[in-house]
């Protein structure tokens, strides 16, 4: 089960995360539409980039727009779970070696404490996350099951992680179902809503053209987001 | 298909269908014969089909419903912070159900669809800039509401707003003699204080030409004299032209594309049958958001550009006070406390926050800037075509109060307001809510306190 887990249905899951992404960027990037959207994307394109480049360089800043200045905890939160989404699947030792035993070279690991830190930043911003979707009467009237499917789906790996890890090391079974957790994380994210992880750039670029290009870009510094 | 006689989903496009919707009084019988007007919930999937690409149907779906964009929009705060006043709320129950039930939905439905389009957003766009994943739900209220203009769903005031530019190429019933009299009536009168006052019509290659709101001929004349006293004692070549003056859209307001079109085309034509170097839109927001910043967009102009450069009146004056052309008295500036209204569609829309800080800098003393301002500033609570719907006057005057006390808390009792929405919103809140405060166009404000040359006094 291991074997396969790890083997076939790795490079299943690793095939559908990057065609998808891409998939994803090629239709969003096809269907825009100068006339329909109203910018003109490939006429005036250095305002465009630069407008691009600005939204989303200050919202890539934790704390770097009003926005989030103005929601500091829920800031706090999106960065500590992105942080440790990205960068603990792609920086784990654990990983590293197996990638070097399986495929013949790893990257740059953290150390092991660092890579629990944000493991359990990543479980404890999805748990708030998911209670401030219940606290709050702005957000829950928006919140659908799916959007805790979502959370659920991006929390998963980490703590089966954190069991196969340390509740039960060496333990085949929960490393088998931590190892279909991450396969279900990266097939979900081309498939769902988890596309913001390539749409997310997507959209601010295009909505920095759109203030960049047409929208005073050209009159004004920009837009101190 | 039950089609009423008022409320149908044809274009207005004779004076006799403009007159008979005028005839039915606040629109009662036009709003009855909504309730009974079928969905072509073919014809409506295939126009979203058509038009709803990438961009917005990304923004739909990629939500994440974090509701970030709640405290941004002026309603929400204005209303309790009712949950159904949340941005996302609004535009997922509306138009992300028309996505997602691929148009079949029932009259009810539609029409509490333009009720939110119209009543719970003014397209401001100021969620747009509050969103980490950069969803512009004014953007999509618009064009929710060209959906529901193309099913008849809309409100009566903006079905007769767009037949009049169909028919008149104005907002309202000004014909072109109507304005070019209007025009030479307000240079007579106005040449007797200022000589050798003009305002010149149709003048060929001439330095700037000058367009308006048809409110300023219909019911403000003044404004009108105002502009020329200035352009005067600046001693601009300018000109206005006898058709193509126009420069709002109410067909932007309520999403009628086609009539977009052809006002902004009106105006272009102009252009190019005079020839002037550049153009002066008169203080109106939704005005030069039309004309130059969407419309070269409607009339298929690749360059996404005016066909000459195009400045709101703010430039103009910012550029006239930087050049020297116009020269502020320094006795003559404003003493008291005085904020300024920064409009949507000039300010947070077309980025011109700077010009408007250059000019309170040069005519008063005691500028105090509203919290939030320049783009994140609110909307006046009367945009997006809001003012002049009475089906909404309630939720408008709620609406009011978060520039209402915007406004109070910084001290000033004079506001200026650059723009006509902003400018009507600002007067109706004072009838509503009785702040003691008061309201300019920039125009009246500068004629008081420019430096006028010798030769331009008038004899004693």
């Amino acid at each position: 089960m291991y074997e396969f887990v790890t083997g076939p249905l790795a490079w299943l899951a690793f095939l559908v995360f990057f065609i998808g992404i891409i998939v994803r960027l090629v239709i969003y990037v096809r269907g825009l539409d100068w006339k329909l959207d109203r910018v003109t994307y490939s006429i005036n394109t250095s305002y465009g980039v630069k407008g691009a480049v600005r939204s989303v360089l200050f919202w890539l800043t934790p704390f770097g727009t009003h926005s989030w200045r103005d929601n500091p905890w829920f800031t706090l939160l999106v960065f500590a779970l992105h942080l440790g989404l990205i960068f603990t699947p792609l920086l784990l030792l654990a990983h590293n070696i197996f990638l070097q035993e399986r495929w013949g070279f790893s990257l740059w690991s953290m150390p092991d404490a660092l890579a629990d830190t944000l493991t359990i930043a990543v479980i404890a911003s999805a748990v708030l996350l998911a209670m401030r979707r219940i606290a709050l009467p702005e957000v829950r009237i928006i919140t659908s099951a799916y959007d805790y499917l979502m959370l659920g789906i991006a929390a998963a790996p980490f703590v089966t992680g954190l069991i196969a890890r340390y509740a039960y090391a060496h333990s085949e079974p929960w490393l088998v179902v931590h190892v279909l957790c991450g396969e279900l994380f990266l097939i979900a994210i081309p498939l769902t809503k988890l596309s913001h992880f390539v749409l997310f750039f997507a959209t601010r670029a295009q909505l920095g053209m759109d203030y960049g290009i047409k929208r005073g870009g050209m009159k004004s510094s920009g837009i101190n987001w | 298909m039950p089609e009423g006689i008022l409320c149908n989903k044809n274009k207005v496009t004779t004076l006799e269908h403009l007159q008979a919707l005028l005839s039915d009084k606040s629109g009662k019988q036009y709003y009855q014969e909504m309730n009974n007007l079928d969905v072509d919930s073919k014809a409506l999937w295939d126009l979203v089909q058509k038009t709803c690409k990438s961009r917005i149907r990304t923004w739909l779906d990629i939500c994440t419903h974090c509701g970030l964009c709640a405290d941004s929009c002026f309603y929400y705060l204005a209303n309790h912070k009712d949950p159904q006043q949340v941005p996302s709320y609004k535009i997922q129950s509306t138009l992300g159900q028309i996505v997602r039930r691929k148009g079949q939905v029932d009259n009810a439905f539609m029409q509490m669809a333009m009720d939110t389009a119209f009543s719970k957003c003014t397209c401001c766009t100021r969620c747009g800039i509050y969103c980490p994943l950069g969803i512009d739900t004014g953007i999509m209220f618009s064009y929710l509401r060209g959906l529901l203009f193309s099913q008849g769903f809309t409100p009566w005031e903006m079905k007769i707003g767009t037949g009049m530019h169909r028919v008149f190429r104005a907002q309202m019933d000004v014909t072109t003699e109507d304005w070019v009299d209007t025009c030479s009536w307000m240079a007579e009168e106005t040449a007797d204080d200022w000589p050798g006052l003009e305002i010149p019509v149709d003048k060929q290659n001439a330095d700037i030409i000058y367009t308006v709101n048809a409110r300023e001929p219909k019911h403000y004349p003044e404004d009108i004299a105002q502009a020329a006293i200035l352009f005067h004692v600046a001693g601009e070549n300018w000109t206005v032209p006898s058709e193509g003056w126009e420069e709002t859209s109410l067909a932007m307001f309520a999403g009628d594309w086609e009539a977009c079109k052809m006002q902004v085309e009106n105006v272009y034509a102009a252009m190019e049958r005079l020839k002037p170097k550049r153009m002066v839109v008169t203080e109106c927001g939704h005005a030069y958001r039309a004309t130059v910043i969407e419309g070269p967009y409607w009339a298929g102009l690749k360059s996404g550009k005016t066909p000459i450069e195009s400045l709101h009146y703010v430039e103009w004056v910012a550029e006239a006070l930087r050049s020297g052309k116009l020269k502020i008295d320094p006795a003559k500036k404003i003493k008291e406390p005085v904020t300024y209204q920064d409009s949507c569609n000039y300010i947070r829309n077309g980025g011109l926050w700077e010009a408007a800080r250059y000019i309170m800098s040069q005519i008063a003393e005691d500028f105090r800037e509203m919290t939030p301002s320049r783009e994140h500033n609110f909307c006046c609570g009367g945009g997006g075509g809001l003012n002049g719907i009475g089906r909404y006057r309630e939720q408008r005057n709620i609406g009011l109060k978060v520039k209402r006390d915007q406004i109070l808390a910084t001290g000033a009792k004079l506001v200026v307001a650059p723009c006509h929405n902003c400018w009507d919103a600002i007067r109706d809140m004072e009838e509503v809510y009785e702040i003691g405060i008061r309201w300019s166009f920039l125009k009246p404000l500068l004629i008081n306190m420019v430096e006028v040359p010798e030769h331009l006094k008038p004899a004693e």
